[in-house]
């Protein structure tokens, strides 16, 4: 049983606060909303404003979201995020 | 050793002006994300290429590795990735989407 329940605690889909303090480990001082669209902890939507992004195209800045979270992306345990991103204005 | 899935994937990239690798097919797509690009894209009536991704399960990670890019759907104008979903609206919202396609179905 114990067994079980760790098993159970491994596959449990990541939490905003998760996916928001792995964002923010990334781009450290970026203003940072995650919103878990679904409820099912698989779709997540996420508002990053971060001065890191100045200059960058849209590209370079959803790369530099994703980054950190490519391996919940692969594994496919975060099935979709929608992104908005901007550097802070001036 | 080429990998047949990055030659096709290169070979429609290069070979089209706009390029979607999708969930589906532009009529039946399988995912809300992929529907949003087929619709913008339409709504400016430009050809496209469409290619789904899932019935080769390597087909995405061999695209994702390609691109740099995590996520379906991935537009492609002249051989240069824009972006997924969100930043195709986006772009779109704010006029900078048409001007990227009329110049690809000039060139």
């Amino acid at each position: 049983m114990a067994a079980l329940s760790v098993a159970q605690e491994d596959l449990q889909m990541p939490t905003p606060v998760q996916v928001e303090t792995l964002i923010a480990a990334a781009l450290p001082g970026a203003r940072i909303e995650v919103r878990d669209t679904t409820g099912t902890g698989d779709h997540f939507q996420a508002i990053v404003v971060a001065e890191q992004f100045r200059g960058k195209t849209l590209v370079e800045q959803h790369r530099m979201v994703y980054a950190p979270l490519r391996d919940l992306m692969a594994t496919n345990e975060i099935h979709a995020l929608s992104l908005k991103t901007s550097a802070p204005e001036p | 050793m080429s990998d047949p899935i990055l030659d096709e994937i290169q070979k429609v990239i290069r070979e089209n002006k706009v390029a979607v690798f999708m969930k589906g097919t532009p009529d039946m797509p399988r995912c809300g994300f992929s529907a949003g690009v087929v619709d913008i894209l339409r709504k400016h009536h430009v050809p496209f290429a469409a290619v789904d991704i899932l019935p080769d399960p390597r087909y995405r990670q061999v695209l994702s590795a390609y691109s740099s890019w995590p996520t379906i759907p991935q537009v492609f104008i002249d051989g240069k990735l824009i972006g997924g979903c969100d930043i195709v609206r986006e772009m779109d919202a704010k006029g900078a989407l048409k001007p990227l396609l009329d110049a690809a179905s000039k060139a």
